[in-house]
Protein backbone atom coordinates (compact mmCIF):
# COMPACT_ATOMS: atom_id res chain seq x y z
CA UNK A 1 0.00 0.00 0.00
CA UNK A 2 1.15 3.35 -0.91
CA UNK A 3 0.49 6.39 1.45
CA UNK A 4 0.23 10.38 1.05
CA UNK A 5 0.39 11.40 4.61
CA UNK A 6 -0.17 15.56 4.33
CA UNK A 7 2.45 15.81 1.34
CA UNK A 8 2.96 18.96 -0.13
CA UNK A 9 5.63 20.23 -3.03
CA UNK A 10 6.53 24.15 -3.10
CA UNK A 11 9.01 25.47 -5.73
CA UNK A 12 10.96 28.10 -4.39
CA UNK A 13 9.08 30.63 -7.02
CA UNK A 14 6.28 30.35 -5.07
CA UNK A 15 4.44 27.53 -7.25
CA UNK A 16 2.11 25.00 -4.95
CA UNK A 17 2.12 21.85 -7.66
CA UNK A 18 0.51 19.43 -4.53
CA UNK A 19 -0.84 20.44 -1.25
CA UNK A 20 -1.23 18.80 1.51
CA UNK A 21 -2.28 15.44 -0.45
CA UNK A 22 -3.90 12.83 1.63
CA UNK A 23 -4.11 9.50 -0.54
CA UNK A 24 -4.24 5.97 0.04
CA UNK A 25 -3.67 4.01 -2.64
CA UNK A 26 -4.40 -0.04 -2.04
CA UNK A 27 -2.38 -2.82 -2.67
CA UNK A 28 -3.17 -4.92 -5.46
CA UNK A 29 -5.14 -2.00 -7.16
CA UNK A 30 -5.21 0.68 -9.25
CA UNK A 31 -5.29 4.35 -8.42
CA UNK A 32 -5.26 6.49 -11.35
CA UNK A 33 -4.81 10.40 -10.20
CA UNK A 34 -6.33 12.15 -12.97
CA UNK A 35 -6.68 15.78 -13.58
CA UNK A 36 -6.49 18.93 -15.87
CA UNK A 37 -2.61 20.35 -16.68
CA UNK A 38 -1.44 22.16 -13.79
CA UNK A 39 -3.22 19.43 -10.98
CA UNK A 40 -0.08 17.76 -9.61
CA UNK A 41 -0.77 14.30 -10.56
CA UNK A 42 2.43 13.67 -12.45
CA UNK A 43 4.29 15.83 -9.12
CA UNK A 44 2.49 13.40 -6.94
CA UNK A 45 3.23 10.43 -8.63
CA UNK A 46 7.00 11.04 -9.14
CA UNK A 47 6.94 12.29 -5.49
CA UNK A 48 6.55 7.90 -4.72
CA UNK A 49 9.75 7.17 -5.95
CA UNK A 50 11.46 10.52 -5.20
CA UNK A 51 12.00 11.59 -8.67
CA UNK A 52 10.70 14.60 -6.93
CA UNK A 53 11.16 14.93 -3.09
CA UNK A 54 8.12 16.43 -0.97
CA UNK A 55 8.71 19.87 0.31
CA UNK A 56 6.90 18.36 3.42
CA UNK A 57 4.78 15.47 4.47
CA UNK A 58 5.52 11.56 4.10
CA UNK A 59 4.99 9.23 0.99
CA UNK A 60 4.61 5.54 2.56
CA UNK A 61 5.19 2.37 1.04
CA UNK A 62 4.28 -0.68 3.17
CA UNK A 63 4.95 0.87 6.30
CA UNK A 64 7.85 2.52 5.37
CA UNK A 65 9.30 6.04 5.12
CA UNK A 66 10.20 6.41 1.62
CA UNK A 67 12.43 9.09 2.26
CA UNK A 68 14.50 6.82 4.89
CA UNK A 69 15.70 4.44 1.56
CA UNK A 70 18.34 5.46 -0.43
CA UNK A 71 16.35 6.68 -3.51
CA UNK A 72 17.99 4.28 -6.10
CA UNK A 73 17.26 1.45 -3.78
CA UNK A 74 13.66 2.60 -3.74
CA UNK A 75 13.21 2.94 -7.25
CA UNK A 76 14.73 -0.18 -8.29
CA UNK A 77 11.31 -1.86 -6.04
CA UNK A 78 9.36 0.15 -8.50
CA UNK A 79 8.38 0.03 -11.70
CA UNK A 80 7.63 2.94 -13.73
CA UNK A 81 6.56 3.75 -17.12
CA UNK A 82 6.48 6.88 -18.80
CA UNK A 83 4.77 8.25 -21.81
CA UNK A 84 7.20 7.46 -24.81
CA UNK A 85 8.00 4.27 -23.40
CA UNK A 86 11.88 6.03 -22.55
CA UNK A 87 13.40 3.24 -23.96
CA UNK A 88 17.59 3.38 -24.21
CA UNK A 89 18.01 3.34 -27.88
CA UNK A 90 21.41 1.78 -27.58
CA UNK A 91 20.38 -1.25 -26.11
CA UNK A 92 18.30 -4.35 -27.91
CA UNK A 93 15.05 -4.92 -26.29
CA UNK A 94 16.24 -8.01 -24.76
CA UNK A 95 18.43 -5.48 -23.10
CA UNK A 96 16.62 -2.98 -22.10
CA UNK A 97 13.41 -5.17 -20.02
CA UNK A 98 16.55 -6.80 -18.60
CA UNK A 99 17.57 -3.22 -17.03
CA UNK A 100 16.54 -3.19 -13.87
CA UNK A 101 17.52 -7.23 -13.14
CA UNK A 102 21.27 -6.06 -14.39
CA UNK A 103 21.43 -3.16 -11.84
CA UNK A 104 20.32 -5.99 -8.72
CA UNK A 105 23.66 -7.75 -9.95
CA UNK A 106 21.26 -10.57 -11.42
CA UNK A 107 23.68 -12.73 -13.80
CA UNK A 108 23.07 -12.01 -17.12
CA UNK A 109 21.68 -15.37 -18.34
CA UNK A 110 18.89 -15.36 -15.77
CA UNK A 111 18.17 -12.07 -16.16
CA UNK A 112 17.94 -12.12 -20.08
CA UNK A 113 15.55 -15.56 -19.59
CA UNK A 114 13.31 -13.31 -17.49
CA UNK A 115 13.21 -10.56 -20.09
CA UNK A 116 12.13 -13.45 -22.85
CA UNK A 117 9.78 -14.43 -20.84
CA UNK A 118 8.26 -10.74 -20.04
CA UNK A 119 8.44 -10.40 -24.05
CA UNK A 120 6.17 -13.16 -24.47
CA UNK A 121 4.01 -11.86 -21.17
CA UNK A 122 3.30 -8.51 -23.20
CA UNK A 123 2.59 -10.09 -26.43
CA UNK A 124 5.78 -9.77 -28.38
CA UNK A 125 7.17 -12.14 -30.33
CA UNK A 126 10.71 -13.87 -29.79
CA UNK A 127 11.97 -12.02 -32.37
CA UNK A 128 12.24 -8.66 -31.23
CA UNK A 129 14.87 -9.58 -29.06
CA UNK A 130 17.57 -8.43 -30.66
CA UNK A 131 15.99 -5.59 -32.50
CA UNK A 132 16.39 -2.26 -30.96
CA UNK A 133 14.18 0.51 -29.87
CA UNK A 134 13.96 2.37 -33.17
CA UNK A 135 13.02 -0.77 -35.30
CA UNK A 136 9.63 -0.89 -33.43
CA UNK A 137 6.28 1.02 -33.32
CA UNK A 138 5.13 3.20 -30.93
CA UNK A 139 2.87 0.84 -29.48
CA UNK A 140 5.27 -2.20 -29.15
CA UNK A 141 7.85 0.51 -27.96
CA UNK A 142 5.02 0.62 -25.10
CA UNK A 143 4.84 -2.86 -24.65
CA UNK A 144 8.30 -2.82 -23.89
CA UNK A 145 8.43 -0.33 -21.56
CA UNK A 146 5.63 -2.00 -19.57
CA UNK A 147 7.64 -5.13 -19.39
CA UNK A 148 10.60 -3.32 -18.10
CA UNK A 149 8.67 -1.96 -15.51
CA UNK A 150 8.06 -5.54 -14.51
CA UNK A 151 11.12 -7.29 -14.94
CA UNK A 152 12.21 -7.23 -11.68
CA UNK A 153 8.86 -8.30 -10.57
CA UNK A 154 8.30 -5.19 -8.24
CA UNK A 155 4.95 -5.39 -5.95
CA UNK A 156 4.32 -0.98 -7.34
CA UNK A 157 4.04 -0.12 -10.50
CA UNK A 158 3.65 3.82 -11.65
CA UNK A 159 2.66 4.96 -14.95
CA UNK A 160 2.93 8.19 -16.05
CA UNK A 161 0.15 8.66 -19.07
CA UNK A 162 1.86 5.33 -20.57
CA UNK A 163 -1.00 5.22 -23.33
CA UNK A 164 -1.65 8.76 -24.60
CA UNK A 165 0.67 8.73 -26.91
CA UNK A 166 -0.27 6.24 -29.11
CA UNK A 167 -3.45 5.98 -31.43
CA UNK A 168 -6.65 5.66 -30.13
CA UNK A 169 -6.62 1.72 -31.61
CA UNK A 170 -3.57 0.73 -30.14
CA UNK A 171 -4.20 2.26 -26.71
CA UNK A 172 -7.59 0.28 -26.80
CA UNK A 173 -5.70 -2.48 -26.97
CA UNK A 174 -3.34 -1.88 -24.89
CA UNK A 175 -5.50 -0.90 -22.03
CA UNK A 176 -7.19 -4.14 -22.59
CA UNK A 177 -3.77 -6.24 -22.01
CA UNK A 178 -2.61 -3.99 -19.46
CA UNK A 179 -6.09 -4.98 -17.51
CA UNK A 180 -5.22 -8.26 -18.37
CA UNK A 181 -1.90 -8.78 -17.03
CA UNK A 182 -3.03 -6.65 -13.93
CA UNK A 183 -5.47 -9.71 -13.42
CA UNK A 184 -2.95 -11.84 -13.39
CA UNK A 185 -0.11 -10.14 -11.59
CA UNK A 186 -2.68 -7.96 -8.78
CA UNK A 187 0.47 -5.00 -8.70
CA UNK A 188 -0.29 -2.15 -6.77
CA UNK A 189 -0.36 0.53 -9.28
CA UNK A 190 -0.29 4.33 -9.74
CA UNK A 191 -1.63 5.16 -12.83
CA UNK A 192 -1.77 8.92 -14.13
CA UNK A 193 -3.91 10.33 -17.20
CA UNK A 194 -5.73 13.07 -18.02
CA UNK A 195 -8.04 11.41 -19.91
CA UNK A 196 -10.91 10.88 -17.74
CA UNK A 197 -12.63 7.56 -20.13
CA UNK A 198 -8.90 6.09 -19.34
CA UNK A 199 -9.16 6.62 -15.79
CA UNK A 200 -12.73 5.32 -15.34
CA UNK A 201 -11.76 2.08 -17.46
CA UNK A 202 -8.70 1.15 -15.90
CA UNK A 203 -9.17 2.73 -12.51
CA UNK A 204 -10.18 0.60 -9.24
CA UNK A 205 -10.29 3.45 -7.65
CA UNK A 206 -9.46 7.26 -9.42
CA UNK A 207 -8.51 10.48 -7.47
CA UNK A 208 -9.17 13.13 -9.05
CA UNK A 209 -7.04 16.18 -9.25
CA UNK A 210 -7.72 20.37 -9.81
CA UNK A 211 -5.07 22.77 -10.32
CA UNK A 212 -2.90 23.66 -6.95
CA UNK A 213 -2.92 20.33 -6.08
CA UNK A 214 -5.71 19.35 -4.49
CA UNK A 215 -7.82 16.15 -3.87
CA UNK A 216 -10.75 17.13 -5.55
CA UNK A 217 -12.56 13.46 -4.70
CA UNK A 218 -11.37 9.71 -4.53
CA UNK A 219 -14.36 7.22 -5.67
CA UNK A 220 -14.64 4.32 -7.43
CA UNK A 221 -15.91 5.18 -11.01
CA UNK A 222 -19.09 4.06 -10.52
CA UNK A 223 -19.47 6.62 -7.52
CA UNK A 224 -17.38 9.42 -9.72
CA UNK A 225 -20.07 9.45 -12.33
CA UNK A 226 -23.15 8.91 -10.21
CA UNK A 227 -22.36 10.79 -7.31
CA UNK A 228 -19.58 13.57 -8.27
CA UNK A 229 -18.67 15.83 -5.23
CA UNK A 230 -19.00 19.29 -6.52
CA UNK A 231 -19.18 21.11 -10.20
CA UNK A 232 -15.29 20.82 -10.98
CA UNK A 233 -15.69 16.87 -10.97
CA UNK A 234 -19.11 17.22 -12.63
CA UNK A 235 -17.77 19.52 -15.18
CA UNK A 236 -14.45 16.74 -15.48
CA UNK A 237 -16.24 13.49 -15.73
CA UNK A 238 -17.97 15.11 -18.47
CA UNK A 239 -21.02 14.59 -20.70
CA UNK A 240 -22.90 10.96 -21.46
CA UNK A 241 -21.91 10.33 -17.39
CA UNK A 242 -25.35 8.71 -17.77
CA UNK A 243 -24.90 6.71 -20.44
CA UNK A 244 -21.84 5.88 -18.90
CA UNK A 245 -22.48 5.11 -15.50
CA UNK A 246 -24.23 1.76 -17.04
CA UNK A 247 -21.14 0.48 -17.99
CA UNK A 248 -20.96 -0.69 -14.03
CA UNK A 249 -24.65 -1.85 -13.91
CA UNK A 250 -25.18 -5.31 -14.60
CA UNK A 251 -28.06 -7.91 -14.39
CA UNK A 252 -27.70 -11.68 -14.10
CA UNK A 253 -29.75 -12.03 -17.01
CA UNK A 254 -30.67 -10.22 -19.68
CA UNK A 255 -34.21 -10.19 -21.03
CA UNK A 256 -33.53 -12.32 -23.91
CA UNK A 257 -35.91 -13.98 -26.52
CA UNK A 258 -35.07 -16.52 -29.01
CA UNK A 259 -33.70 -15.59 -32.19
CA UNK A 260 -33.65 -17.28 -36.05
CA UNK A 261 -30.69 -17.49 -37.61
CA UNK A 262 -28.62 -19.10 -40.42
CA UNK A 263 -25.14 -20.35 -41.02
CA UNK A 264 -23.01 -18.46 -42.84
CA UNK A 265 -22.47 -20.77 -46.37
CA UNK A 266 -25.93 -22.26 -46.39
CA UNK A 267 -28.82 -21.54 -48.34
CA UNK A 268 -31.29 -18.65 -47.67
CA UNK A 269 -34.81 -20.62 -47.52
CA UNK A 270 -37.07 -18.03 -46.23
CA UNK A 271 -37.93 -16.83 -42.58
CA UNK A 272 -40.55 -16.02 -40.40
CA UNK A 273 -39.00 -12.56 -39.48
CA UNK A 274 -41.78 -10.27 -40.20
CA UNK A 275 -39.44 -7.02 -40.36
CA UNK A 276 -37.10 -8.58 -43.19
CA UNK A 277 -33.61 -9.02 -41.08
CA UNK A 278 -32.17 -12.46 -40.17
CA UNK A 279 -29.33 -13.16 -38.39
CA UNK A 280 -26.07 -15.08 -39.66
CA UNK A 281 -24.33 -16.64 -37.40
CA UNK A 282 -20.77 -18.55 -38.21
CA UNK A 283 -20.31 -22.24 -37.76
CA UNK A 284 -18.98 -21.57 -34.36
CA UNK A 285 -22.59 -20.06 -33.60
CA UNK A 286 -20.93 -16.55 -33.50
CA UNK A 287 -23.11 -13.84 -34.76
CA UNK A 288 -21.32 -12.27 -37.66
CA UNK A 289 -24.27 -10.10 -39.10
CA UNK A 290 -27.44 -9.14 -40.32
CA UNK A 291 -29.34 -9.83 -44.01
CA UNK A 292 -31.85 -7.82 -45.50
CA UNK A 293 -34.08 -10.90 -46.67
CA UNK A 294 -35.03 -8.53 -49.63
CA UNK A 295 -31.63 -8.51 -51.09
CA UNK A 296 -31.56 -12.68 -51.54
CA UNK A 297 -33.76 -14.61 -53.79
CA UNK A 298 -34.67 -18.08 -51.54
CA UNK A 299 -32.18 -20.80 -52.66
CA UNK A 300 -29.34 -18.12 -52.70
CA UNK A 301 -26.00 -19.12 -50.94
CA UNK A 302 -25.37 -16.63 -47.77
CA UNK A 303 -22.00 -14.45 -48.54
CA UNK A 304 -19.61 -12.63 -46.91
CA UNK A 305 -20.67 -9.81 -48.97
CA UNK A 306 -24.27 -9.28 -47.82
CA UNK A 307 -24.33 -8.61 -44.53
CA UNK A 308 -25.28 -5.59 -42.55
CA UNK A 309 -22.78 -5.33 -39.98
CA UNK A 310 -22.64 -2.71 -37.48
CA UNK A 311 -24.17 -4.63 -34.02
CA UNK A 312 -22.09 -4.33 -31.44
CA UNK A 313 -22.72 -7.60 -29.30
CA UNK A 314 -23.93 -8.15 -25.67
CA UNK A 315 -23.11 -10.84 -23.06
CA UNK A 316 -25.90 -12.21 -20.97
CA UNK A 317 -24.09 -11.39 -17.59
CA UNK A 318 -22.50 -7.77 -19.13
CA UNK A 319 -23.21 -4.32 -18.40
CA UNK A 320 -26.62 -2.43 -19.14
CA UNK A 321 -24.75 -0.21 -21.41
CA UNK A 322 -23.22 -2.77 -23.62
CA UNK A 323 -26.69 -4.12 -23.73
CA UNK A 324 -28.46 -1.36 -24.53
CA UNK A 325 -25.59 -0.01 -27.37
CA UNK A 326 -26.20 -3.91 -28.58
CA UNK A 327 -29.96 -3.07 -29.35
CA UNK A 328 -28.99 0.44 -30.34
CA UNK A 329 -26.56 -0.76 -33.01
CA UNK A 330 -28.02 -3.68 -34.36
CA UNK A 331 -29.67 -2.77 -38.15
CA UNK A 332 -32.67 -4.58 -37.19
CA UNK A 333 -32.89 -2.65 -33.53
CA UNK A 334 -32.71 -6.34 -31.98
CA UNK A 335 -29.48 -6.42 -29.60
CA UNK A 336 -28.15 -9.56 -29.98
CA UNK A 337 -26.64 -12.15 -26.75
CA UNK A 338 -24.10 -13.78 -26.75
CA UNK A 339 -22.75 -16.14 -23.70
CA UNK A 340 -19.06 -16.00 -22.90
CA UNK A 341 -17.83 -18.01 -25.98
CA UNK A 342 -19.21 -15.83 -28.12
CA UNK A 343 -21.94 -17.81 -29.44
CA UNK A 344 -26.00 -16.97 -30.27
CA UNK A 345 -27.95 -16.89 -27.22
CA UNK A 346 -30.66 -15.04 -28.31
CA UNK A 347 -31.80 -10.95 -28.94
CA UNK A 348 -33.34 -8.50 -26.62
CA UNK A 349 -34.79 -4.74 -27.40
CA UNK A 350 -34.03 -1.68 -26.11
CA UNK A 351 -37.43 -1.21 -24.73
CA UNK A 352 -36.85 -3.97 -22.58
CA UNK A 353 -32.88 -3.12 -21.20
CA UNK A 354 -34.91 0.62 -20.87
CA UNK A 355 -37.83 -1.43 -18.86
CA UNK A 356 -34.57 -2.66 -16.82
CA UNK A 357 -32.78 0.56 -16.43
CA UNK A 358 -35.82 2.56 -15.24
CA UNK A 359 -37.02 -0.56 -12.89
CA UNK A 360 -34.32 -0.53 -11.14
CA UNK A 361 -33.94 0.22 -7.25
CA UNK A 362 -31.18 3.03 -7.65
CA UNK A 363 -29.98 2.42 -4.11
CA UNK A 364 -29.49 -1.06 -4.49
CA UNK A 365 -27.87 -0.80 -7.91
CA UNK A 366 -25.13 1.61 -6.46
CA UNK A 367 -24.82 -0.45 -3.25
CA UNK A 368 -23.88 -3.57 -4.88
CA UNK A 369 -21.64 -1.49 -7.68
CA UNK A 370 -19.87 -0.35 -4.70
CA UNK A 371 -19.21 -4.26 -3.23
CA UNK A 372 -18.68 -5.42 -6.63
CA UNK A 373 -15.63 -3.55 -6.93
CA UNK A 374 -13.84 -3.01 -3.25
CA UNK B 1 59.70 13.33 -55.95
CA UNK B 2 59.45 9.66 -56.25
CA UNK B 3 63.33 9.25 -56.12
CA UNK B 4 63.32 12.25 -53.26
CA UNK B 5 60.93 10.00 -51.40
CA UNK B 6 62.50 6.86 -51.90
CA UNK B 7 66.18 8.65 -51.16
CA UNK B 8 65.08 9.99 -47.74
CA UNK B 9 62.63 7.40 -46.80
CA UNK B 10 63.93 6.09 -43.61
CA UNK B 11 63.93 10.17 -42.39
CA UNK B 12 60.56 10.86 -44.35
CA UNK B 13 58.97 7.69 -42.79
CA UNK B 14 60.14 8.59 -38.98
CA UNK B 15 58.54 11.78 -39.19
CA UNK B 16 55.69 10.33 -40.46
CA UNK B 17 55.48 8.15 -37.08
CA UNK B 18 56.47 10.97 -34.94
CA UNK B 19 53.84 13.25 -36.82
CA UNK B 20 50.98 10.34 -36.40
CA UNK B 21 52.08 10.08 -32.49
CA UNK B 22 52.11 13.79 -31.16
CA UNK B 23 48.30 13.82 -33.16
CA UNK B 24 47.00 11.02 -31.94
CA UNK B 25 47.88 10.93 -28.14
CA UNK B 26 47.01 14.83 -27.42
CA UNK B 27 43.59 13.14 -28.95
CA UNK B 28 43.04 10.42 -26.57
CA UNK B 29 44.50 12.79 -23.56
CA UNK B 30 41.96 15.96 -24.69
CA UNK B 31 39.19 13.18 -24.69
CA UNK B 32 39.96 12.22 -21.21
CA UNK B 33 39.71 15.26 -20.03
CA UNK B 34 37.12 16.75 -22.20
CA UNK B 35 34.33 14.27 -20.83
CA UNK B 36 34.28 15.25 -17.29
CA UNK B 37 34.17 18.89 -18.00
CA UNK B 38 31.36 18.69 -20.62
CA UNK B 39 29.71 16.43 -18.08
CA UNK B 40 29.90 19.19 -15.64
CA UNK B 41 28.77 22.31 -18.32
CA UNK B 42 25.76 19.32 -18.98
CA UNK B 43 25.28 19.29 -15.77
CA UNK B 44 24.70 22.56 -14.38
CA UNK B 45 23.25 24.57 -16.45
CA UNK B 46 25.01 28.05 -14.99
CA UNK B 47 28.50 25.99 -15.88
CA UNK B 48 27.54 25.84 -19.64
CA UNK B 49 28.21 29.22 -21.09
CA UNK B 50 31.67 29.79 -18.98
CA UNK B 51 32.87 26.42 -19.16
CA UNK B 52 32.16 26.26 -23.04
CA UNK B 53 33.56 29.48 -23.88
CA UNK B 54 36.60 29.78 -21.34
CA UNK B 55 37.28 26.44 -23.56
CA UNK B 56 36.39 27.84 -26.91
CA UNK B 57 38.82 30.94 -26.38
CA UNK B 58 41.79 28.15 -25.80
CA UNK B 59 41.94 27.47 -29.20
CA UNK B 60 42.53 31.17 -30.38
CA UNK B 61 46.14 31.05 -28.57
CA UNK B 62 48.94 30.59 -31.93
CA UNK B 63 50.11 27.77 -31.62
CA UNK B 64 53.97 29.03 -32.03
CA UNK B 65 53.50 30.75 -28.63
CA UNK B 66 52.45 28.04 -26.96
CA UNK B 67 55.21 26.11 -28.28
CA UNK B 68 57.60 28.49 -26.95
CA UNK B 69 55.81 29.06 -23.55
CA UNK B 70 55.59 26.04 -22.38
CA UNK B 71 59.20 24.58 -22.35
CA UNK B 72 59.31 27.53 -19.12
CA UNK B 73 55.96 26.49 -17.65
CA UNK B 74 56.65 22.85 -18.00
CA UNK B 75 60.38 22.73 -17.03
CA UNK B 76 60.95 21.18 -19.98
CA UNK B 77 63.37 21.45 -22.96
CA UNK B 78 62.53 23.13 -25.97
CA UNK B 79 63.16 20.10 -27.80
CA UNK B 80 60.97 17.93 -25.75
CA UNK B 81 57.92 16.37 -27.73
CA UNK B 82 55.79 16.43 -24.49
CA UNK B 83 55.44 20.15 -25.21
CA UNK B 84 53.64 20.12 -28.26
CA UNK B 85 51.56 16.74 -26.96
CA UNK B 86 50.53 18.98 -23.97
CA UNK B 87 50.07 22.23 -26.41
CA UNK B 88 47.90 20.10 -28.47
CA UNK B 89 46.05 18.45 -25.88
CA UNK B 90 45.22 22.20 -25.35
CA UNK B 91 43.45 22.66 -28.72
CA UNK B 92 41.72 19.34 -28.35
CA UNK B 93 40.22 20.16 -25.12
CA UNK B 94 39.20 23.48 -26.49
CA UNK B 95 37.28 21.65 -29.47
CA UNK B 96 35.68 18.67 -27.42
CA UNK B 97 34.12 20.34 -24.12
CA UNK B 98 31.21 21.90 -25.99
CA UNK B 99 31.23 18.49 -28.07
CA UNK B 100 30.41 16.35 -25.17
CA UNK B 101 28.43 18.84 -23.29
CA UNK B 102 26.24 18.99 -26.18
CA UNK B 103 26.54 15.20 -26.87
CA UNK B 104 24.97 14.37 -23.22
CA UNK B 105 22.41 17.27 -24.08
CA UNK B 106 21.31 15.12 -27.08
CA UNK B 107 20.24 12.22 -24.62
CA UNK B 108 16.24 12.97 -24.83
CA UNK B 109 14.72 13.69 -21.92
CA UNK B 110 12.40 10.66 -21.13
CA UNK B 111 15.31 8.12 -21.56
CA UNK B 112 17.51 10.55 -18.79
CA UNK B 113 14.10 10.08 -16.79
CA UNK B 114 13.70 5.93 -17.56
CA UNK B 115 17.41 6.00 -16.56
CA UNK B 116 16.77 7.31 -12.95
CA UNK B 117 13.57 5.62 -12.66
CA UNK B 118 15.25 2.46 -13.12
CA UNK B 119 17.51 2.98 -10.40
CA UNK B 120 20.82 4.25 -12.40
CA UNK B 121 22.73 6.53 -9.97
CA UNK B 122 24.39 9.52 -11.37
CA UNK B 123 27.53 7.82 -12.71
CA UNK B 124 26.15 4.72 -13.96
CA UNK B 125 23.90 6.81 -15.62
CA UNK B 126 26.00 8.61 -17.07
CA UNK B 127 28.23 5.56 -18.38
CA UNK B 128 25.94 3.27 -19.17
CA UNK B 129 23.73 5.05 -21.26
CA UNK B 130 24.48 8.81 -21.40
CA UNK B 131 28.20 8.18 -23.01
CA UNK B 132 26.87 5.62 -25.23
CA UNK B 133 24.12 7.81 -27.03
CA UNK B 134 26.19 10.75 -27.19
CA UNK B 135 28.91 8.37 -28.99
CA UNK B 136 27.92 9.57 -32.54
CA UNK B 137 28.33 13.33 -31.79
CA UNK B 138 31.70 13.41 -30.01
CA UNK B 139 32.81 11.17 -32.81
CA UNK B 140 31.76 13.58 -34.87
CA UNK B 141 33.61 15.95 -32.68
CA UNK B 142 36.94 14.04 -32.69
CA UNK B 143 36.87 14.06 -36.33
CA UNK B 144 37.41 17.49 -36.39
CA UNK B 145 40.08 17.31 -33.47
CA UNK B 146 42.49 15.14 -35.14
CA UNK B 147 42.38 16.71 -38.61
CA UNK B 148 43.22 20.22 -36.44
CA UNK B 149 45.85 18.09 -34.28
CA UNK B 150 47.56 16.82 -37.96
CA UNK B 151 47.69 20.57 -39.17
CA UNK B 152 48.89 21.83 -36.44
CA UNK B 153 51.54 19.51 -34.70
CA UNK B 154 53.54 20.48 -38.52
CA UNK B 155 53.85 24.26 -36.75
CA UNK B 156 55.93 22.59 -34.36
CA UNK B 157 58.84 22.08 -36.84
CA UNK B 158 59.53 25.62 -36.60
CA UNK B 159 61.07 24.75 -32.92
CA UNK B 160 62.79 21.48 -34.00
CA UNK B 161 60.25 18.85 -33.24
CA UNK B 162 60.83 15.84 -35.68
CA UNK B 163 58.16 15.57 -37.69
CA UNK B 164 56.12 16.23 -41.12
CA UNK B 165 56.80 19.88 -40.57
CA UNK B 166 60.24 19.06 -41.01
CA UNK B 167 59.19 18.75 -44.78
CA UNK B 168 57.84 22.12 -45.03
CA UNK B 169 60.79 23.75 -43.25
CA UNK B 170 63.65 21.70 -45.30
CA UNK B 171 62.10 22.66 -48.64
CA UNK B 172 61.27 26.40 -47.86
CA UNK B 173 65.40 26.61 -46.70
CA UNK B 174 66.00 25.20 -49.69
CA UNK B 175 63.70 26.71 -51.88
CA UNK B 176 62.96 23.32 -53.13
CA UNK B 177 58.93 21.94 -53.65
CA UNK B 178 59.26 18.45 -53.84
CA UNK B 179 59.84 18.28 -49.74
CA UNK B 180 56.96 20.12 -49.72
CA UNK B 181 54.47 18.39 -51.53
CA UNK B 182 55.45 15.42 -50.04
CA UNK B 183 55.04 16.54 -46.76
CA UNK B 184 51.26 18.16 -47.75
CA UNK B 185 50.27 14.80 -49.19
CA UNK B 186 51.31 12.89 -46.59
CA UNK B 187 49.89 14.76 -43.83
CA UNK B 188 46.16 14.80 -45.94
CA UNK B 189 46.99 10.95 -46.24
CA UNK B 190 47.20 10.88 -42.38
CA UNK B 191 44.41 13.36 -41.80
CA UNK B 192 42.23 11.12 -43.44
CA UNK B 193 43.75 7.42 -41.94
CA UNK B 194 42.92 9.55 -38.67
CA UNK B 195 39.47 10.24 -39.96
CA UNK B 196 38.59 6.71 -41.50
CA UNK B 197 39.73 4.89 -37.73
CA UNK B 198 37.39 7.45 -35.83
CA UNK B 199 34.81 6.88 -38.20
CA UNK B 200 34.94 2.61 -37.69
CA UNK B 201 35.60 2.80 -34.03
CA UNK B 202 32.29 5.22 -33.91
CA UNK B 203 30.26 2.59 -36.04
CA UNK B 204 31.70 -0.25 -33.94
CA UNK B 205 30.26 1.33 -31.09
CA UNK B 206 26.81 2.44 -32.44
CA UNK B 207 25.35 -1.04 -33.88
CA UNK B 208 21.75 0.62 -32.83
CA UNK B 209 22.10 3.54 -35.15
CA UNK B 210 22.21 1.34 -38.04
CA UNK B 211 19.38 -0.52 -37.26
CA UNK B 212 16.57 0.15 -39.73
CA UNK B 213 12.75 -0.93 -39.68
CA UNK B 214 12.45 -4.45 -41.27
CA UNK B 215 9.42 -4.01 -43.88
Amino acid sequence: MIRFDAVSKHYPDGTVAVDTLDLEAPSGQITVLVGPSGCGKTTSLRMINRMIEPTSGTVWLDGKDTGSLKDFELRRQIGYVIQHAGLFPHRTIVDNIATVPYLLGWDKKKARARAAELLERVGLPQHFAKRYPAQLSGGQQQRVGVARALAADPPVMLMDEPFSAVDPVVREQLQDEFLRLQGELGKTIVFVTHDIDEAIKLGDQVAVMRVGGHLAQLATPAVLLTEPVDAFVAGFVGRDRGYRALQFETVKRLPTRDEQSIALGTAFQGTDNADGWLLVVDDQRAPQGWLRTSEVSPGAVVVDELLHRGGTLATEGGSLRSALDACLSSPSGRGVVVDDAGALLGSTTAVEVLALIEGRDPRAARLSVQGSSA
Amino acid sequence: MISYFQHNQSQIMSWLGWHARLSAIPLVFGLIISLPLGWFARRYRWAYPPVVSIAGLLYTIPSLALFIVLPGLLKTKILDPNNVIVALTIYTVALLVRVVADGLAEVPDDVQQAATAMGYRSFGRLIKVELPIAVPVIGAGLRVAAVSNVSLVSVSALIGVPELGKLFTNGFQLAYQTPILIGIILSVLLALAFDVVIQIITRALTPWRRAVQPA
